[in-house]
């Protein structure tokens, strides 16, 4: 459909519309059995009108919309290793690096060598285990700070908080962010390949340098017979809680553990000063990943955005 | 990693015919999915190199003690790459439904699964995701749900930085979402909704690609305008999608179409679209709307028939929507319609089906009934025999609105009524002078055109 003449040269920056035109209504316009009256007209989201977009959206969900577009191809590099000092894991992916990097080198606490999920989580950790002031602060006021982003409760004890995470955010009993530790002196660096050993029937004995260990004290729910496993899960979370808080000895060490992970790295002074947490890494490994991310093409197709696009508009 | 390849075109293993039977088959499933309020579908993140090079092995049914196996090897291996690959055997499995039932009833398995998710190995807390991913791709709710222990650890992933995990999080949260009540009752207070507004900050586009999906999915819930909407309109998420709605050089389709998708959900809830006006929702979208009816025009005139793609004419009936809500109170939307000459090309329309003429006919209403002045704009011209055409339908809801405009027209323009008559009106009319809903009308009409 070509666009009118007057319309294009609208769109290509004409100068604007003058003054609407004069409204001038007769009343017997909408006697009866005449009945038209302009209205706007809102459709609930059941309504069969958008019957066809949902449809179209999800055969599009699906993938079953056939598209041109090129292939991305997984840029193989020959095999490097990681830069940062003590590591020598290999690559021959830079995606693969890339998740690597983020996930062992990007949050690190240099105290306790523990790398992070996140930046808030490292910033939390930081300030609850290597703060002096906080310790002190913490024996007056309530201090430890609920884990979930935007939720501004305090508490006086990270047990406090814990139970805070599990009843009110639903979060597992277990949550593996939220472990204490026994307390044994500094951590100790190279166990970082043991993993969590459990549930399989293996009684793996915790780590001390692994952070993400499952405290002794922890209560295991009974083993449940294979009948009823499909609800196994369930009945961990809606029964531990309380109850398995309240078997827990009062003796509760107030260190515990954030997520963290326990890079292998030699041991350094743990007394030097806190490494800068910055956004860009320096170093070429970094920038080569960066430039080689290709983002495949897209194909939303510009009919499928108007679509929705004008679905909006029932303002 | 994750390389979603949905862009090529795989040589034809089954016919153009056959493609398109299949696609009418979905249709037809999808729609009475809707009716029955069961409209669930999911986005499967594979990475298709992978598939292909696996090709000659069609994913196997594992039992137990298979299961056991890959798990154990996978925690407690000696070699890396030993254990990464019991856990990509472990994830082809896992396509297969069979596979699926006998993990989730495996005690210890998703615990396992959720362990080596947090696990300190990187490669190792990858492919533990990707399994993750294809339970959640599971059309069993029992599947789904008994991936909720991992969803915690999902949500703090949201807030790392490895852009390949966050969107591999983001696909699985939104294929949890949308299958399941359960799941979508334990997010909430798990803080879904500050997770993912600050994730929307991200500037990966394959990141806020996935995020919009699972954000539409949350939408989507039939809770979600009590439950979800007003925390979200309470967010910072409804600027960032506006933002990347902007039109220009940098907005990304597939990004785009996500978040439009979610502001028809949030929209068509009217739970608070003041609200959305106030951020500038109505400038954004119109200004969106014109630069995709440009790139439109470019692709038509290229000659590129993007096989299975909707043709323009399945946009009529929201676009005439639009337009509806657009003139009906305002003078000055219908005098523009009017002096960028957009009468005739609307006409033209009226041929389309019965749906889409009503919606025209009812434009030219709303236009027509701001008085004579609006009137003296639409004549002469083709509106007449135009009109005359749809006195000719058969459908009664067209006819109707045909006499409505009629009367307008007669009211408000002198000669209206007189051309009506010499062009053979009259006998147009007759034909529907015995239907129930028509009669009156057609009647008024006749006595206004004889005697004015």
């Amino acid at each position: 459909m070509q666009l009118p003449p007057a319309l294009h040269a609208r769109l290509a920056g004409a100068p604007g519309s003058a003054e609407p035109l004069p409204v001038e209504r007769d009343p017997a316009a909408r006697t009866a059995p005449f009945r038209f009256a302009p209205r706007p007209v809102r459709f609930p989201r059941e309504h069969d009108f958008f019957e066809e977009g949902d449809v179209q959206r999800h055969l599009y969900l699906q993938d079953v919309l056939m598209q041109v577009g090129g292939a991305p191809e997984r840029p193989r590099v020959p095999e490097f290793t990681c830069q940062v000092a003590g590591c020598c894991q290999v690559f021959d992916a830079l995606e693969d690096y890339e998740h690597h990097y983020h996930t062992l080198h990007r949050n690190v606490c240099s105290f306790c060598k523990r790398a992070f999920p996140s930046g808030h989580l490292l910033d939390t950790h930081i300030l609850e285990w290597h703060d002096s002031l906080f310790q002190i602060l913490a024996e007056r006021q309530d201090m430890y700070q609920c884990l979930v982003e935007g939720c501004t409760e305090k508490f006086r004890t990270s047990r406090d908080r814990k139970e805070h995470l599990v009843m009110r955010h639903l979060y597992p009993a277990d949550f593996r962010f939220d472990k204490p530790r026994k307390s044994r002196g500094p951590v100790m660096p190279g166990a970082a390949e043991q993993v969590l050993a459990e549930a399989l029937g293996d009684d793996g004995v915790p780590s001390e340098g692994d952070a993400m260990e499952v405290c002794s004290e922890h209560v295991e729910p009974p083993p449940v017979p294979a009948g009823e496993r499909r609800a196994y899960s369930h009945r961990e979370m809606n029964s531990c809680p309380s109850a398995a808080l309240a078997q827990l000895p009062r003796i509760w060490p107030e260190r515990y553990h954030l997520p963290s992970v326990l890079v292998k790295v030699p041991r350094e002074d743990l007394k030097g000063p806190r490494r800068e947490i910055s956004t860009s890494n320096g170093g070429s490994s970094a920038a080569l990943w960066r430039c080689c991310r290709a983002s495949p093409p897209r194909h939303g197709g510009p009919r499928t955005l108007a679509r929705a696009t004008l679905h909006v508009a029932g303002l | 990693m994750w390389s979603r390849q949905r862009g090529r075109l795989k040589p034809l293993c089954c016919g153009v015919e056959e493609l398109r039977c299949r696609r009418r088959e979905r249709e037809a499933a999808l729609r009475k999915a809707r009716r029955e309020q069961q409209l669930v579908s999911k986005r499967l993140l594979r990475d298709e190199a992978l598939e292909e090079a696996e090709e000659g092995c069609v994913a196997m049914i594992f039992g137990e003690a298979e299961i056991q196996q890959f798990l154990q090897l996978a925690q407690r291996g000696t070699e890396e790459k030993e254990r990464e690959g019991a856990l990509v055997s472990l994830r082809r499995g896992l396509q297969r439904p069979e596979t699926q039932q006998t993990f989730i009833r495996l005690e210890g398995s998703i615990r396992t699964l959720v362990g080596l998710l947090t696990s300190n190995q990187a490669l190792l807390q990858l492919e533990a995701a990707r399994c993750l991913h294809e339970l959640s791709h599971s059309e069993q709710s029992a599947v789904v749900e008994a991936c909720l222990p991992a969803t915690s650890y999902l949500l703090t992933y949201l807030s790392g930085h490895s852009s390949d995990f966050i969107e591999l999080c983001l696909y699985t949260l939104g294929n949890l979402i949308v299958e399941s009540e359960a799941v979508r009752r334990q997010l909430l207070p798990q803080g879904i909704v500050p997770a993912l507004a600050a994730c929307i900050q991200s500037p990966h586009l394959t990141v806020l690609e996935a995020l919009g999906y699972a954000l539409s999915q949350l939408l989507q819930a039939k809770e979600a305008p009590e439950k979800i909407i007003p925390s979200v309109l309470g967010s910072t998420l409804p600027q960032h999608m506006l933002q990347l709605l902007q039109p220009g050089p940098k907005l990304n389709l597939g990004v785009a179409v996500e978040f439009a998708w979610c502001l028809h959900y949030i929209i068509c809830s009217q739970v608070n679209n003041a609200l959305l006006i106030t951020q500038g929702a109505l400038s954004t979208l119109g200004l969106l709307l014109l630069d995709l009816a440009g790139a439109v025009q470019r692709t038509e005139d290229a000659g590129l028939e993007l096989f299975l793609l909707q043709k323009q004419p399945s946009l009529l009936p929201e676009g005439l929507w639009l337009l509806n809500n657009l003139t009906a109170n305002s003078p000055s939307f219908c005098t523009s319609l009017l002096s960028l000459d957009l009468i005739e090309p609307l006409l033209h329309l009226l041929s389309v089906s019965n749906v889409v003429s009503v919606l025209v006919l009812t434009v030219l209403c709303n236009v027509a009934e701001k008085g004579p002045a609006y009137c003296q704009r639409l004549w002469p011209g083709p509106l007449l025999s135009s009109l005359l055409d749809t006195l000719a339908f058969s459908d009664t809801e067209v006819v109707g609105q045909s006499l409505e405009l009629l009367q307008l027209l007669f009211l408000y323009q002198p000669g209206a009524a007189q051309a009506f008559l010499q062009q053979s009106g009259l006998q147009a009319l007759q034909r529907h002078e015995e239907v129930a809903q028509l009669q009156d009308r057609v009647h008024a009409l006749q006595q206004t055109a004889l005697h004015g």
